[in-house]
This record gives C-alpha cells, sequence and structure tokens, in this order.
C-alpha cells in the first residue's frame, strides 16, 4: 500500500508514491536527497531533524511524509539565496554557534521560528526555546548568542 | 598574517558547509545497490544462547541475508589496545570480546544476529522473526557485589569479576606518611557512569569490490587508521592495502567515536559475502546500548595533612568499571589516565593509588571527555575542599598553599609523569578576581534573603594531553604508537593541502591548522586546505582524542613544513645563485638579507614542478613532505574553574547561578575555537555533575535507556559562561601548544559539587554524589535534618 | 513502525465510519506520543486516521464566559490565544509549557486528553476547571472523563470535538518538571471557580486527582499558609529514577504553595 504525498519543499514542487509509513524525516533525505536535515534521536526530543512546515518549526521524524501532503516544507537548504547565507546562518558562522554541524540546521531552523514569533528574544527566552534542541559541543553558550545576533541581523533587513 | 595566523579568532572554513546543512556524514551517503542491516540485541543482561533460528528471518520479504557467529567463525574478536598489568605482574584478564555472541550474551544489547534486507524496515521485521532461546543467568551489575567472593562471573573463564588489581606508587611512604599526619581526610565517592551521546548517532557502511578485492569502511570515527589497523590485521585479517576506512564529516565524538565497534566489522565482513554495500544506522536507543560508556568508578581516598594545612600524601582506592567486555582503550583510562594525575597542581610528596578493573554485565565502559582525568580531578578537589572544610581553612588558600611553584619546574611528581611548565596561582588568582571570590558573602546574604542556599566552589585541575610519547606508553602497556603524522602538499600554483591523521568531529582543524600552516609560510589563508578522515588520503595517523591534535598533530605539521622551507631555500638559492645558508624565509619570501634578492614562495613552487631552471642533479623536483612527529612528553593544561550556585531548599534543585574557568592552554592558536571548546566540555562536567546518570537496575536493565530518562544537559540548564587564559608556553613542542579540548569537563564537576556542598554546610549536609539532581538534593537536605 | 494505511477524512462522519470499517485503526491527531510509540514498535495500528483534514474540530471560540477549544487545536495556538488569553490566563500559560516549540506546533488538546499520560500537563487544567469534554456522542465533565493510567470514558469509536472552560476567578499552574522528559513529575493546577477552588494533581499518581485536602484548606482561605503544612500521603504515588514517592508527595505542596502564590498575581 501506497500513499501519494505532493508538497513544496524550499520552493519546488515534489511529488511520490511513499509507503504510508514514511516519516516526513526520510521522505526528505532519502527521497529528496536534502541530508542536511538530521535524525539525532528516537523520542522526538534532540531536534536535529527540526524543518518548517507551513511556516512553523516541526519535528519532521514525528512526522509522516502523508501529514505534510499539500504543504509548504522549508529545510535548511532552502534559505541560503544564490548561495548568500540566510542572516541567521551567517551569525552562527560569526559567532561560532557550531562546532561538529550535525544539530546546527535543527537549531537554525528551530532559531528562525522563535524570531517569526519574538523578534527581540532575550537571553533566557532563547534558551527556553530551544527546549528541543539539544548541543553536546557548544554549551549553548556561542548558539545563544549565534540566535540574538541572528535575530537583531533579521530586525535590520 | 596577522587576521589569519597564529593567535587570532579567524572564523571556521568548514562552517560554511555545515550552516547550509551540506556537510556529508556518514549516514548522509547511500550506496548503489546497498542493502540495510538490522542487528538484533540480546534483551538479557547476561544468558547463555541455547539456540537461534533463522529459518524465518532468511524467508522474510526482502531479506538477503541472516548472520550469527557460526557464519562468522573465521573473523577474529573485537581486540583491546592497551594491556595492563596487575601489582603482582600478571598480564590483566582479556576475555574473548565477539563480534556476535558465541554462547552467550554478557549486556543487554549484546549483539546476536545481523539481518541484511533491501530497506531497513524489512530487516527489521525480518529480525522480529528470529527466535532465540535463552537461558537466563543471574547478572552482576553493582561492582561491589562483583568483587565479592562467589559472585556470578561474568566471563566463565576469568573465573573471578576482576580484569587487574594495579598499584602505581610508594604505599609504604604513604602509609607511613598517614600514620604521622596532623590530619587525615577521609571521602568516599562515586564518579557517575555516563553516557556519551554525540548527537550524531554511529553509523557504518561497508563495501566491497570483487574485481579488485578492495574494502571499504565509511564510518563515523575518530581515527580511520586505529579502526583500519585493527580491523584488517586482528580481526578480518585484511591486508591494509587493501582495505579503506573513511570518516567523513563526524557530528561529535567525545571518545565514544575512537573504539573499534562491532558494527563497522558486521557491514565490512558481511559486504564481502553478499558482494553489495551494508549500511547500518544507530537509532538513539541502540546507541545507548551499543556505545562505549564512560566514568564509574567508585572511590575511597584519603589526605594526610600537618599543621599547616601542607599534603603530606594521598591515598586512593578505586573500583572501575569494565562493563561486560574491554573496549579498545577501556583499561588504560582508570590506570595511566588516571592514577598519574593525582599529584594535580600540588606538591604532595608521596602518593599511592590502587584500582580493581571490574567486569560487570553492562555496556562496555571507555574513555569519554577528559577519560580518567576527570575522575583523578573530581576526587582530588573534592577531598581537598573536605579537607579545607576539616581544617577550617578557605579553599583558595588551602589550594595556594600546596601548589607547585613556578620556579619547581620540570616538576617531577610522585606518580611517573614530569610536568614541564604551569603557574597555578596565576590562573587560581585571575579565576577568584574574575569570579568575584571576595563579593561572595554579600551576594550569599541575597539569596539568603530570598529564601536560597547560596555556594561557592574551586575546582583547581590538571590534565596530560598532548598523548602521548610512544616509548613511553608502549612501556605501560599500549599496543600502538602515538605519534602523528602529516603531510604538507604544496601544489604548483602555490596553494597548499595538508594530508594529516588527525580528525576533526567538531574541533575545526580545517580552520586552526590552516592558520598554522599560513603562519608558517606566509601564505593567504584561502590556499590552503585540510584533508582528513580517509586512509587512502593521508599519511598513516593516530587520529583525534586526549586533546591531542595541536600539540601532537599540530607539531607533525609544522615539522613538514620546517622540511617544505628547507627544500624551497635550496630552490632558492639555485635560483637567486646564491649559498642556501644565505637565504631566509620570511613572510611568505625567500630573500637575501641585506639586498633587494627574493623569489615568492609561489615561484618556488613553481620552480619545483617545473623544474627547467633548478639543480636537478642535487635535488628531486616537487615540494611535499611528510613528519611523523612523537611528542617527548604529555602536555600538562591546567587551570581553576569557580562555580556559584543556588539551591532551592524546597525542590533541591540547583541553578547555577555563575560559571567562570581560567585555563592555561599555552599558546592559543584560535581564541574563539578554543572558548568554544571550554564550553562545551564545561557543559559536559556540569551535565555529569547535576543531571546526567546512566542508571541499570538489578537485573542489569538499562533505565536510563533514551532521552525521556538520561538527561542531557539542555540550553536552559546552563548559563553563558566567563572564560579566560593564562600562559606558561609548552616547552617540547615548537608551538608552545598544551591543547584544550577536554579541560572543561574535567575541571567543572567537582567546582560544581564544591558548591552545592557550600552552600548545603548551612544544613548539614557534608557529602553529595554526581548527578546532584533535585531529588538527590533534596533527599540529603531531608536526611542531614533528621539525623 | 509496523505496516499501516494512512487516510485523511474531511469531516467526523467519515472519521467515524472509517474508524468503524477498520480492525484496529488509531486516530492521529498531532502525533507526538503516537508516532514515537509506533517508531519504536511499542504499539501497532492497521489505519492511521488523521483528524488534520476535518475543519469542525479546530479554532477556539468564547462566549459568555466559557471558552471552548476544538480538539486539533495544537497548545501553540492555545498558548498564544487572546482569548485563552483573556479569559483564562493559567491555560494558555499552561499550554505555552508543554513540551518544546516544535511539539506546541503539533501537539493537539484533543490528542493528549485523549491519551491521558499521568504526567500530562492538560489533564491538570481540565479537571482543575471543571471542563467539560465535547465528543461526537455526549459531553463528560473532566471529573469523569479521566479514568485512569492512559484510560479514559471514551467509548470505541468517540472522538472528542472539543473542550468547554468556564473561565474562573483565578488561577494558575505551577510543575516540577522530569529533568530529562521534561513531562511533569509533578504539576498542580489551582482554581477557584463558582464551585469553590479545585487543585487538581498531574504527573503523581496513576492519573490526574483532586487533592481533597487542599482544596478544603483553601476554601477557607486561599494563601499558600493555607496549605504549607499540609503533606499529602505518598501511598501509590508514583516512582520511579528521576523521583521517590515521598519527594512527589512533598512536591504538591511545594507546588501548590507556588501556584495559589501565582494565582494571587
Amino acid at each position: 500500500m501506497s500513499v501519494t504525498v505532493s508538497m513544496i519543499v524550499n520552493g519546488n514542487s515534489v511529488s511520490a508514491e511513499v509507503d504510508p509509513r514514511t516519516l516526513l524525516v526520510d521522505f526528505l533525505r532519502v527521497d529528496q536527497r536534502l541530508t542536511g536535515t538530521h535524525v539525532g534521536c528516537d523520542t522526538s526530543q534532540c531536534g536535529a531533524c527540526v524543518v518548517h512546515v507551513n511556516g512553523k518549526s516541526v519535528k519532521s521524524c514525528t512526522m509522516l511524509a502523508a501529514q505534510a501532503d499539500g504543504a509548504e516544507v522549508t529545510t535548511i537548504e532552502g534559505l541560503a539565496i544564490d548561495g548568500e547565507l540566510h542572516p541567521m546562518q551567517e551569525a552562527f558562522r560569526q559567532n561560532h554557534g557550531l562546532q561538529c554541524g550535525f544539530c546546527t540546521p535543527g537549531m537554525i531552523m528551530s532559531a528562525l521560528d522563535l524570531v517569526n514569533v519574538n523578534s527581540n528574544p532575550s537571553e533566557q527566552e532563547v534558551r527556553e526555546w530551544l527546549e528541543g534542541n539539544l548541543c553536546r559541543c557548544t554549551g549553548y553558550h556561542n548558539i545563544v548568542k549565534s540566535i540574538q545576533a541572528g535575530a537583531e541581523a533579521m530586525r535590520e533587513v | 598574517m596577522g587576521d589569519t595566523g597564529i593567535g587570532a579568532s579567524v572564523r571556521r572554513k568548514e562552517d560554511l558547509r555545515f550552516v547550509q546543512g551540506a556537510g556529508k556524514y556518514t549516514d548522509d551517503m547511500n550506496l548503489a545497490g546497498q542493502v540495510h542491516a538490522y542487528i538484533l540485541r540480546s534483551p538479557h543482561a547476561h544468558a547463555a544462547v541455547r539456540s537461534i533460528d533463522t529459518s524465518a528471518a532468511r524467508a522474510g520479504e526482502g531479506v538477503v541475508a541472516v548472520f550469527t557467529s557460526e557464519d562468522m567463525a573465521e573473523v577474529g574478536g573485537i581486540p583491546c589496545g592497551w594491556q595492563v598489568h596487575s601489582k603482582d605482574g600478571s598480564a590483566m584478564a582479556e576475555p574473548k570480546h565477539p563480534v556476535l555472541a558465541e554462547g552467550k550474551v554478557r549486556h543487554v544489547g549484546d549483539p546476536v544476529a545481523v539481518v541484511l534486507a533491501e530497506s531497513r524496515t524489512q530487516a527489521r521485521d525480518a529480525a522480529e522473526s528470529i527466535i532465540v532461546d535463552y537461558d537466563v543467568l543471574d547478572a552482576v551489575v553493582d561492582m561491589q557485589v562483583a568483587v565479592t567472593d562467589g559472585a556470578t562471573s561474568v566471563h566463565d573463564d576469568v573465573g573471578t569479576n576482576i580484569c587487574y588489581d594495579w598499584g602505581l606508587g610508594d604505599k609504604e611512604a604513604v602509609d607511613e606518611a598517614f600514620s604521622n599526619a596532623h590530619h587525615v581526610s577521609t571521602l568516599d565517592l562515586v564518579n557517575n557512569r555516563l553516557i556519551p551521546n554525540a548527537i550524531e548517532p554511529r553509523c557504518a557502511i561497508g563495501d566491497y569490490d570483487h574485481a579488485t578485492g578492495q574494502f571499504t569502511l565509511h564510518t563515523t570515527s575518530q581515527n580511520p587508521h586505529v579502526i583500519r589497523l585493527l580491523m584488517g590485521a586482528f580481526v578480518l585479517g585484511l591486508p591494509e592495502h587493501k582495505l579503506r576506512v573513511h570518516a567523513p564529516d563526524v557530528g561529535g565524538g567525545f571518545g565514544s567515536k575512537i573504539f573499534h565497534y562491532a558494527e563497522e566489522i558486521i557491514v565490512t565482513w558481511a559486504a564481502g559475502q553478499v558482494n553489495r554495500p551494508v549500511k547500518w544506522t544507530a537509532d538513539r536507543s541502540e546507541s545507548f546500548q551499543s556505545d562505549a560508556h564512560g566514568r564509574d568508578h567508585v572511590t575511597t581516598v584519603e589526605l594526610a595533612l600537618d599543621e599547616n594545612g601542607k599534603f603530606l600524601a594521598l591515598r586512593e582506592s578505586t573500583l572501575a568499571n569494565m562493563g561486560a567486555y574491554l573496549s579498545t582503550f577501556a583499561p588504560c583510562v582508570p590506570t595511566y589516565l588516571h592514577g598519574t594525575l593525582l599529584a594535580g597542581q600540588y606538591s604532595t610528596p608521596v602518593i599511592y593509588c590502587e584500582v580493581k578493573a571490574v567486569f560487570t554485565n553492562t555496556v562496555p565502559v571507555d574513555a569519554y571527555r577528559g577519560a580518567g582525568r576527570p575522575e583523578a580531578t573530581y576526587l582530588l578537589e573534592r577531598i581537598v575542599q573536605v579537607a579545607a572544610d576539616d581544617m577550617g581553612m578557605d579553599a583558595a588558600e588551602i589550594r595556594r598553599r600546596n601548589f607547585i611553584q613556578p620556579d619547581e619546574f620540570p616538576y617531577q611528581t610522585p606518580v611517573a609523569l614530569i610536568y614541564d611548565t604551569g603557574n597555578y596561582e596565576a590562573s587560581l588568582d585571575k579565576a577568584l578576581e574574575a569570579a568575584d571570590y571576595a563579593g561572595f558573602d554579600s551576594r550569599k546574604a541575597a539569596s539568603q534573603l530570598a529564601g536560597k542556599l547560596r555556594g561557592i566552589g574551586i575546582a583547581s585541575y590538571i590534565e596530560a594531553c598532548g598523548i602521548a610519547p610512544s616509548n613511553v606508553v608502549g612501556s605501560l602497556g599500549a599496543r600502538a604508537g602515538l605519534y602523528e603524522a602529516a603531510t604538507v602538499r604544496v601544489n604548483p600554483t602555490g596553494s597548499v593541502s595538508v594530508m594529516t591523521g588527525s580528525h576533526s568531529h567538531g574541533q575545526g582543524h580545517e580552520t586552526t591548522f590552516a592558520q598554522v600552516v599560513s603562519e608558517k609560510l606566509g601564505i593567504d589563508f584561502d590556499s590552503i586546505d585540510i584533508v582528513h578522515g580517509d586512509t587512502d588520503k593521508i599519511p598513516f595517523g593516530m587520529g583525534t582524542y586526549g586533546s591531542r591534535s595541536i600539540a601532537v598533530g599540530g607539531t607533525a605539521i609544522v615539522n613538514a613544513i620546517d622540511k617544505i622551507v628547507a627544500k624551497g631555500k635550496k630552490i632558492a638559492a639555485h635560483l637567486l645563485e646564491t649559498s642556501e645558508a644565505d637565504i631566509e624565509f620570511e613572510n611568505g619570501q625567500f630573500v637575501v638579507p641585506g639586498t633587494d634578492k627574493s623569489k615568492a614562495f609561489g615561484e618556488i613552487a613553481l620552480a619545483a614542478y617545473v623544474p627547467h631552471q633548478y639543480p636537478l642533479e642535487e635535488l628531486e623536483p616537487g615540494l611535499e613532505e611528510t613528519a611523523f612527529y612523537d611528542p617527548k612528553n604529555f602536555t600538562f593544561p591546567a587551570g581553576t574553574y569557580v562555580c556559584e550556585v543556588e539551591v532551592d531548599p524546597d525542590t533541591g534543585t540547583v541553578d547555577i547561578a555563575s560559571f567562570h574557568a581560567t585555563d592555561d592552554f599555552g599558546v592559543v592558536i584560535n581564541p574563539m575555537i578554543v572558548e568554544g571548546q571550554v564550553h562545551g566540555g564545561l557543559v559536559q562536567g556540569i551535565g555529569q555533575a547535576l543531571l546526567e546518570g546512566c542508571s541499570y537496575d538489578d537485573a542489569g536493565q538499562l533505565l536510563s535507556g533514551s532521552y525521556m530518562d538520561y538527561t542531557m544537559p539542555r540550553a536552559a540548564d546552563v548559563p553563558s559562561f566567563t572564560v579566560d587564559t593564562t600562559v606558561t608556553e609548552c616547552s617540547h613542542n615548537p608551538l608552545g601548544v598544551k591543547g584544550c579540548g577536554e579541560a572543561g569537563a574535567i575541571g567543572s564537576p567537582p567546582a560544581v559539587i564544591n558548591a552545592i556542598l557550600n552552600a548545603l554546610s548551612e544544613v548539614g549536609v557534608t557529602n553529595l554524589d554526581m548527578p546532584a539532581t533535585p531529588h538527590r538534593v533534596w533527599q540529603a537536605i531531608r536526611d542531614a535534618q533528621a539525623s | 513502525m509496523y505496516a499501516f494505511d494512512y487516510k485523511r477524512p474531511s469531516n467526523l462522519d467519515e472519521a467515524a465510519e472509517m474508524l468503524r470499517n477498520s480492525d484496529d485503526a488509531h486516530l492521529l491527531a498531532g502525533g507526538h506520543t503516537l508516532l514515537p510509540t509506533l517508531k519504536q514498535r511499542l504499539a501497532s495500528a492497521s489505519d492511521l486516521v488523521d483528524l488534520a483534514g476535518i475543519d469542525e474540530l479546530k479554532g477556539i471560540s468564547s462566549a459568555d464566559g466559557v471558552v471552548t477549544i476544538g480538539a486539533m487545536t495544537t497548545h501553540a495556538e492555545v498558548a498564544a490565544s487572546s482569548e485563552v488569553q483573556n479569559a483564562i490566563p493559567a491555560l494558555a500559560d499552561l499550554a505555552g509549557g508543554i513540551g518544546d516549540p516544535q511539539v506546541r506546533n503539533k501537539g493537539t488538546i484533543g490528542g493528549s486528553i485523549s491519551n491521558n499520560d499521568p504526567a500530562a500537563d492538560y489533564p491538570a487544567a481540565l479537571v482543575g476547571l471543571n471542563a467539560t469534554v465535547n465528543t461526537t456522542s455526549r459531553s463528560i465533565s473532566a471529573d469523569n472523563f479521566f479514568t485512569g493510567m492512559f484510560e479514559t470514558a471514551l467509548d470505541d469509536g468517540e472522538i472528542v470535538s472539543s473542550v468547554s472552560f468556564q473561565a474562573p476567578s483565578s488561577a494558575a499552574y505551577c510543575k516540577f518538571p522530569n529533568p530529562a522528559s521534561r513531562y511533569a513529575i509533578v504539576g498542580v493546577f489551582v482554581a477557584q471557580g463558582s464551585d469553590g477552588v479545585r487543585v487538581a494533581v498531574t504527573g503523581a499518581g496513576g492519573s490526574v486527582f483532586r487533592a481533597s485536602e487542599m482544596e478544603a484548606a483553601l476554601n477557607q482561605v486561599f494563601s499558600a499558609t493555607s496549605v504549607a503544612d499540609i503533606q499529602v500521603s505518598d501511598e501509590g504515588l508514583n516512582e520511579d529514577i528521576h523521583a521517590s514517592a515521598e519527594y512527589r508527595a512533598h512536591l504538591i505542596t511545594v507546588m501548590t504553595k507556588r501556584a495559589v502564590d501565582k494565582a494571587n498575581g
């Protein structure tokens, strides 16, 4: 048994026949070869798989591809335009907000959703927002700095 | 090269790909025709395997093959890389570590069978139809039970559960010092078992080219050559020229990706069996049961002091958990990476340490960020604090009084190491000032008004990094050398590729190493590429762990560069028609001082590869040099951390109010990256102190088997930090560097616990084990009030 | 995950029919409990009936002091709703503290209460506010809805359509989270409503329960000091590696005090 799923991924219309069990993250990573979205756990806690569905951050490991049928999906690969980094990506780079880079796509996608609802988050607000994003490398210090700097850059745009 | 050379906070080259999701991690690879492996693991901590019926699985949809240990009879056990000898001179017990269980399973998660299928789901479906007839045996989980007479043996052929009974130091002199001491402080403590949890789960893909007989393993490893050596030579019997190990971008390691794991063997061997690529990726819950765990010591420590608070002797006795099998470097962690660090920053004249390594029916335990040194630092900085409290001395003062003084270096400790340089009081002073140690009382009073208990804690740590002089570790049981290798390839147009045996899995080597090259060769940072992680591309190197990359790998690069410059001088001398002795190399130019004669580095490179005007009779063309560097000594980063906590006595919640770290890493190449390393280490250490605890029940079931029960530090659990450095240069490597990767995780646990106990002293709590969870803190307060 | 068919009805009748015609269909709301459970093969289903396409289950309305929240309304929507913030700020506050932002963007009130995890937050709000659960066939008071660990009064094929809350005069929720999962070790919802004070406790027992001793004291004087000396019995409370029953009992008092202080502003 399979289902047809169609969605817009990073601005491109895509459509595929998939097993109903296909998770959105596997649809993105395997079918669409968008391997920037990662899987770090199986209990919906680490946030390495965060993408945007219809403008809101979700864990793509805890959503079926079928649930995203008809949706607009944005992944980390959809942020930079013509090779120019998104201000939040640039902020992570400038502030050393990453080390191994594995949690980074999820962190950035989560951060962008924060800025959507709170354009000028305090340090505490950033830390609380990151409840669903684990990082083992940075100790969060520079991630928090990056997100605040990214938010500031986005306010100025 | 001021803005991209040594000392500059250069933004990282690797980030351009990582922030765009363009990193290439092992699981991002899918090879044409690949099959997926699912590993059936033991649900029991200890059981005899009577039979395994795989017939239904073999008939499963999409199934390509099913293997058990019977199919792998030709495959060797997983080797251990370090042999420790007991006090009596006998070699450690070294039971076989089979790739798939042979007759017995010894921990929950022990691999029993493997299914290969067209999809991961099909492989898992089929694995569920494998019928394993287990005869469940009593599990031995608690080390203190495991060492008692009559305890169940994890390995029948060992007979007891003791792997070795090791000692270091002059026991007689220590006992003597204790019997004459003015005061003896004593402490029992547990160094809690941790689960490493790099956010990238392990992954391995085996590939086989039947036309050439070439095997390839793509794997999440910190040291591809070590894996190639161990797997090729000891497990599969493959010649090394027919085995390539590739570790691409790796999502964090922290030690857990040093070791050679069963899954790497399974996918490589199976690829040869089915003549198709074989891919395995761990689920996180599988990682909890199959990645080597860390720490897990039970210790008694005593400190003898004179009436002025001077340390006279230290005595320690520890049980160290090995788990069910010896992981790659497990035996050296509680011995040579632990006992040798017990002098700390102090001039304690005599020290004795004994360690029993214990087998239990738990996941193997091995190096985890710091590896042995956090355990040494924790017990030392805890007992020093207990002694200060016993003697009514200030925490800073007792340390100051016992520090090795700057004019005493090089300093021979009573536990084998020779510290080359350091200035411990400088770090302490800087840390105390940054943390406003003097102003603590007023902050404490403010907390009191809010109903909170406030405490301050200090830890002055030392670590031995830059691992390691091969002859020294060889004499101590290492079965490998611990040098590092680098090839510097100058391309004809002057760009440079550096092939390094170090491996970057978050450390930023592509940037830091390029800074070193940029500085040394005076060339543009962007014209330098650092290549790592592929045995087909790099010279035989030992990889990244033990904060060794810049001190050992960096030095290999510097030495190769020196050879490049020496050869460049010869070429320049020929082109400039002068003698080699007249040439100097500065800022990317070969010059004859006092003249206007010079050749740019790029011109020399071109001449080397287009040798038309070239001394071909005396000099080979080309400009490529390799250096293997074996360090002369360990490096000794040290520092002082100050932690301030606020405890809510109603709930037991501990809040880190502030944390300051002052470290001496020697020369710092990239301050931004070094600070990042400290931040990350601090949170792993704070995680150990407050949150993380691996928990097994009496039957050996892992209770903390997912993020639902194993507490990973989150952003809101920790504050922002203040970090700074003092500098004494390493005396025995050309960069003067000491390494920075592990310090944060080493110094922070005792700083946190000392702070909590300082806070809880007013409610009568005198001891507390990690992790200091709210429940545990609340219980300690309650117990103290009841007694 | 074991194999299943995915279905997405566009109205409740269609959903009900799909349930009737299936061996072992599960309703899929936000999926944040169901999907992880299926992924770990701790459960299986012949069909997943996704309620996301049913408009009648969505939205928040407010009239005559009663706030009605559609079953498929996400936690993030409840937290951000001006209707909820105005009428029952404690409920918006609770919804804004469930899980993490991504969980709140997917998780729904209907899914949460139908699952009735013993450590979930919403059950405390429903019982604390004496809410009414509206289903495809009837209305059930919160006191009667939560019947035990992962159990509710819902019959087979019955679907929660909305939850109605009467605005209290004051209310607050305080949670002491499990450090790892961040579910409630103890969560206490305190509300002063037309029928007096209610104190609903989640996380501590097999299912949400009311702390009647606390309620009686707070009905006398609605102040933290009224409950400061009340020690709830630890008998029957949950125990795990994170908290003993005794600790949970203690936390009920602490969280109740803090919730009362918070409700009193």
